[in-house]
């Protein structure tokens, strides 16, 4: 008890010097935070992927197209339970810098394969009716002050001209993790058009999404899709949702792992500087230490102090450094929205924000403390004059 | 002279220390060979860097001698071990210092409590012991002052009632009057001298101020090392 009492005291002894030292843990963890943060972020997609679904695409390239016959054929491969399928849109809202993902989809399979996505029945049935139709995410939504019934209209840039839609639902998620900033309307809606304009790329599609019966077996259930359809016009290539969308991010990979190295460095420098505040403040203590010893406390109640005095200064920058990552990841996640539609600060950060606090103690703590314990009680009470 | 009449509390037999700087080895006591006795007020004299501190480290447990032995009451403390060392200061020795040398974290009251927390008194009786200690070094109104907000004198003073309050065998003080002011230092030598005399403590004493010596009841002297064996009694 009267040891916590010193090492509490200690700890804010040197207000100036403590305050400083708590500020710049608060910052690192803070940074240290924000930085997971993004590189989960960068893997959100990845992590939301379901082990239940499969992409099967053209195996020459994504952009390629497959013809839309290929949907019976892949039903009826062993172990598919539902096909639905898509293309990628790119349409553009007013200019380029509104970015969101848009899709055209077979609606009623899509939906029912991404059970995260939260419709509320009455606007699901208006949009299945609705030909023109479309659902926006409800983070989409908001952002553009969207409303049900309103109409808006992309530029398309794979398919010209400006593209009218009817906002008939807006879709929630199942959880905070679900991508809630991306639009989706008919596939039928978009095939009409190219009917008309130029019937060479219509009745195809950019991507089939496969729900199968037994994830265990999903691997084997896309050998045989991709088999299915060997030496046929247009081969195949399908993987996993999860595989599928590491694909996407596999570039930018240097990036994410550059951002975790600097994750790292800033604890690393903070390091440094909590092991030299504390190698001061201890060896302006060297004579507080030696009397405690003179006066027959052992190398326990030493160890105790300093490691003690180094803790709690650590974990109150830790915890002021943890409070502030989430409005500052709330911040970050609203301008950067664009890049990272889930941006959360998981439970796994937080807890490397807490070994990170607990390591800068124990390394700040190690030296000084083996160095108080060993010195000669002598020559540490010659040390006060 | 009736102190030689009782059992010696302190024997020293040639007692050798060097200090080790690098390859160099520095001799600083040479074949020291005393007793102190039960009740002896002894001021330990000489000029700067005779040997003084060290020799008064070794008696008070906190160093380590070359050769010879050093018993104090029953116990001969160079074959001890750090730990027993430890525990046997805690319970045996009460230390002042010439820098006072109290926790500047800690209140007047709670640095007099400091060393009971190494007994197995309860809490209310160890706050009790220090009120005490402080009520006799007349700082019973001072219990909640930090030491940065004590005089000099003050401080000693605290000093003092934390040495005592564990009731050790012996006070050793080390230049206790060296770094105050005239008055001071000599309310801290009649308070010593009230400890000895009225309480019966044995005292070992370094100064190299003729004045504090002379409130001793016996006096030796280092110098360079060894020690003068006509131990001067005070006339007193
Ligand atoms: N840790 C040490 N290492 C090396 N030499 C030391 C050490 N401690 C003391 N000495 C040397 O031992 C000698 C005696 O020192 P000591 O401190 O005992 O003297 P002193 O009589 O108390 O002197 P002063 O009156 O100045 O306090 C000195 O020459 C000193 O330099
Ligand atoms: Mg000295």
């Amino acid at each position: 008890m009267m040891l916590l009492k010193i090492l509490f005291r200690n700890a804010f002894h040197n207000k100036l010097r403590s305050s400083l030292t708590i500020l710049g843990i608060a910052v690192a963890i803070l940074a240290f935070g924000l930085l997971r943060t993004v590189v989960s972020s960068f893997y959100a997609g990845v992590e939301a992927a379901s082990a239940s679904r499969l992409v099967t695409r053209n195996a020459i390239s994504i952009i390629f197209p497959l013809p839309i016959s290929y949907t019976e054929k892949i039903r009826q491969v062993e172990g598919v339970k539902m096909v639905s399928y898509g293309n990628w849109f790119g349409g553009i809202y007013i200019n380029e810098k509104n970015f969101f993902p848009n899709f055209c989809v077979e609606p009623r399979t899509y939906f029912a394969l991404y059970p995260e996505f939260v419709l509320e029945e009455r606007q699901k049935k208006e949009f299945l009716a609705d030909r023109k139709g479309a659902v926006a995410g409800q983070k989409l939504a908001a952002k553009f002050g969207w409303k049900i019934g309103d109409t808006i209209t992309l530029k398309g840039t794979i398919y010209p001209g400006n593209w009218d839609f009817v906002l008939r639902a807006i879709y929630t998620g199942r959880d905070n993790t679900v991508d809630q900033t991306q639009f989706f309307f008919h596939w039928t809606y978009l095939n009409e058009a190219v009917k008309k304009r130029a019937p060479v790329f219509a009745e195809q599609v950019g991507f089939y999404m496969v729900g199968v019966n037994r994830p265990d077996v999903a691997a084997d259930t896309a050998v045989m899709i991709d088999k299915t359809f060997k030496n046929s016009l247009a081969e195949t290539l399908t993987e996993t949702e999860k595989a599928f969308n590491l694909g996407f991010i596999a570039m930018s990979e240097a990036i994410v792992t550059a951002i975790q190295m600097v994750s790292f460095i800033v604890i690393f420098i903070i390091m440094a500087v909590v092991a030299n505040t504390m190698a001061m403040t201890t060896r302006e203590r060297t004579g507080d230490y030696a009397i405690m010893k003179t006066l027959g406390f052992g190398a326990k109640d030493i160890t105790i102090l300093i490691f003690g005095e180094a803790l709690v200064i650590t974990l109150t920058g830790g915890l002021i450094g943890i409070i502030l990552t989430f409005p500052a990841a709330r911040i970050f996640g609203q301008e950067l929205a664009t890049y990272f539609p889930v941006f959360l600060v998981s439970a796994q950060t937080i807890y490397m924000d807490v070994a990170a606090a607990l390591i800068i103690a124990f390394l700040a703590a190690i030296i000084p403390t083996r160095h108080a314990i060993r010195i000669r009680i002598a020559d540490g009470l010659r040390r006060i004059g | 002279m009736m102190t030689e009449q009782k059992k010696p509390i302190v024997e020293i037999k040639n007692l050798y220390k060097s200090y080790h700087r690098a390859s160099l080895v520095v001799p600083v006591l040479y074949d020291i060979t005393f007793d102190i006795a039960e009740g002896e007020f002894l001021a330990l004299m000489g000029p700067s860097g005779s040997g003084k501190t060290t020799l008064l480290n070794l008696i008070a447990g906190i160093d380590k001698v070359d050769e010879g032995t050093i018993h104090v009451g029953d116990v001969d403390i160079t074959t001890l071990s750090e730990t027993e060392l430890a525990a046997w200061r805690a319970n045996s020795v009460g230390f002042i210092f010439q820098f006072y040398n109290l926790i500047p974290v800690l209140k007047a009251v709670e640095n007099v409590e400091l060393p009971l927390h190494l007994t197995t008194l309860s809490k209310s009786k160890r706050r009790e012991h220090a009120e005490i200690a402080l009520a006799m070094v007349g700082l019973d109104h001072r219990m909640d002052h930090y030491p940065g907000e004590m005089s000099g004198g003050e401080q000693q003073r605290v000093a003092i009632a934390r040495a005592i309050v564990t009731d050790p065998t012996i006070l050793v003080a080390d230049e206790p009057t060296g770094d105050l002011d005239r008055a001071s230092a000599e309310e801290i030598l009649s308070m010593m001298e009230r400890l000895n005399r009225d309480m019966g403590k044995t005292i070992i004493m370094v100064t190299h101020d003729p004045r504090a010596a002379s409130r001793a009841s016996v006096m030796r002297h280092l110098d360079k090392g060894y020690l003068n064996h006509d131990a001067a009694q005070n006339p007193l």
